[in-house]
């Protein structure tokens, strides 16, 4: 494995592979020492062409957890805004020695095209509103820690579909697993293509929460819609928004997710937002672990 | 068993080894009140098992156990793809002020009990650390001995020391033959810290 681009590339030992480490790695938290020498003297470059304060933050506390170099690289005030293609930037990192590179960028692909044009590593953090493989790798990490397993599970992905790159992530990685997957959601939001997808869907929410182990919900991406998908938030929300009266019909240990930032109030009442059922802090905290363990396995051997 | 290859330990003999090894620890840290094993994974992690089982045994006493995996503190990480990390388990009541006797199967070039050190120091401030192994094969690389020695075995650097434990590999063993050359490897000495170290 040299880059992580698509949860779709890792194989089922692969995944497990990396589940295990960042289990291992968890323990790392907790000591007065959160510090391991494994990859000192090694270059990771957070190249992040779109705001994330949460992924980026994350890619680079697990860096340092492993003593790497570790250098932010935000397109805003760089040598993007002057017109700088990724090629050029890719060559630019090339040429200082990185020895990966996380990347998050606004365009479907641009983590594969970077990765043919790099030596290093390429770790994809998000492109477009097509994947965004460690999201999802701490996702299961999350639902095997609170649940016990995840051959079986039944998940349910609720929301926006269309723009999600989290739900395609998480439907090609849960499959692997041996998890079954009901995306939830209004039919324009749900992408064209989804019949080809490894996974069931349905347009009730009702009707598949009683059915679910996990129920992740999603925000809804109004930053990528230039049109209309749905009547009115309030519409949306009585729909597909999770609230306590419908946290009380999902099976007793059944576990609520998102992957974050939420929006209270529309896809999630504080309610359930707040309940220890909801393992929001807990995704971000194993968030750290998990990119840790990836960062490992691509750049700690030969 | 392949060409070549033959048991300098059996069972029996094993059992005494380590039977030998508790009450030296005893003797050694007087009564054994601060002791704590570490074994370091794959096969440590069942030698400490057993050396505590002993210890119980003599000497009424239940010495805290645990496992501390070195993987990601190897000096040799670049030489080979990345590999699965073992287990670390510091028993409750942590190492400061303890006396840790780390746990392992072979001592060879002692770079693995480098790494542990400084896993050690990452964790806590144990009192002492002594070092307890089941063969020492000699060709150390560094300046490291064992305070506690199964059987000194003086090997050559061409030939291979497994050790099998019922544990892991379903029969108690300490196989010498010759080394395999790992594909890739420059000389016939086999990677400084692999495996049986």
């Amino acid at each position: 494995m040299r880059h992580l681009l698509s949860t779709g590339d890792l194989s089922r030992d692969e995944a497990t592979l990396i589940l295990d480490t960042a289990e291992e790695l968890a323990q790392v938290g907790d000591r007065s020492v959160k510090k391991l020498p494994t990859l000192r003297g090694r270059t990771v470059v957070n190249l992040f062409y779109e705001d994330s304060t949460r992924t980026r933050t994350s890619f680079e506390l697990a860096a340092k957890r492993l003593s790497a170099d570790v250098i932010n690289f935000s397109a805003k005030g760089s040598s993007v805004s002057k017109g700088e293609s990724l090629k050029d930037t890719a060559l630019t990192l090339q040429a200082m020695g990185a020895d990966g590179v996380v990347i998050r960028h606004s365009a479907s692909g641009a983590a594969h095209r970077l990765a043919n044009w790099v030596d290093g590593s390429v770790l994809n953090a998000g492109d477009g509103t097509h994947e965004h493989p460690t999201q999802a790798l701490l996702d299961a990490f999350t639902m095997r820690s609170r649940l016990g397993r995840l051959e079986g599970l039944r998940v349910a992905i609720v929301g926006d579909i269309l723009h999600s790159r989290v739900a395609r992530s998480n439907v090609l990685l849960l499959t692997t697993l041996g998890a079954h997957v009901t995306l939830v959601a209004p039919p324009t939001l749900l992408p064209v293509s989804v019949h080809t997808w490894p996974c069931e869907v349905s347009y009730d929410l009702d009707d598949v929460l009683p059915k679910s182990d996990v129920v992740m919900l999603l925000r809804v991406q109004a930053e990528r819609m230039h049109e209309s998908f749905f009547p009115s938030e309030r519409e949306y929300s009585r729909r597909f928004g999770l609230d306590g009266e419908r946290l009380g019909r999902m099976p007793q240990d059944a576990i609520v997710m998102h992957p974050g930032p939420m929006v209270r109030g529309m896809e999630i009442s504080a309610e359930v937002a707040d309940s220890p059922r909801c393992t929001v802090t807990e995704q971000v905290a194993n968030g750290v672990s998990l990119r840790m363990a990836v960062l490992y396995l691509l750049l700690g051997g030969s | 068993m392949p060409d070549g290859t033959r048991a300098v330990l059996d069972g029996p003999e094993i059992n005494r080894a380590l039977t030998r090894i508790a009450h030296e620890v005893l003797e050694r840290t007087k009564g054994g009140e601060d002791v704590t094993l570490l074994g370091i994974p794959s096969r440590g992690v069942p030698l400490a098992q057993r050396l505590a089982r002993r210890i119980e045994r003599v000497e009424d006493l239940a010495v805290p156990v645990g496992s501390l995996d070195i993987t990601m503190y190897r000096d040799d990480l670049r030489l080979a793809p990345a590999r699965a990390l073992g287990r670390t388990e510091i028993p409750v009541g942590g190492l400061d002020d303890r006396v840790v006797v780390l746990v392992d199967d072979v001592l060879f070039s002692g770079r693995t009990v480098r790494a542990a050190l400084d896993a050690l120091g990452d964790l806590g401030r144990p009192r002492a650390v002594q070092l307890a192994v089941l063969v020492d094969r000699g060709h150390r690389e560094l300046p490291i001995r064992a305070d506690y020695v199964g059987k000194n075995l003086p090997t050559s650097l061409r030939e291979n020391v497994t050790v099998r434990l019922e544990e892991t590999d379903g029969h108690d063993a300490v196989l010498l033959g010759p080394a395999h050359p790992r594909p890739g490897a420059p000389s016939a000495r086999p990677a400084a810290t692999e495996g049986n170290d």
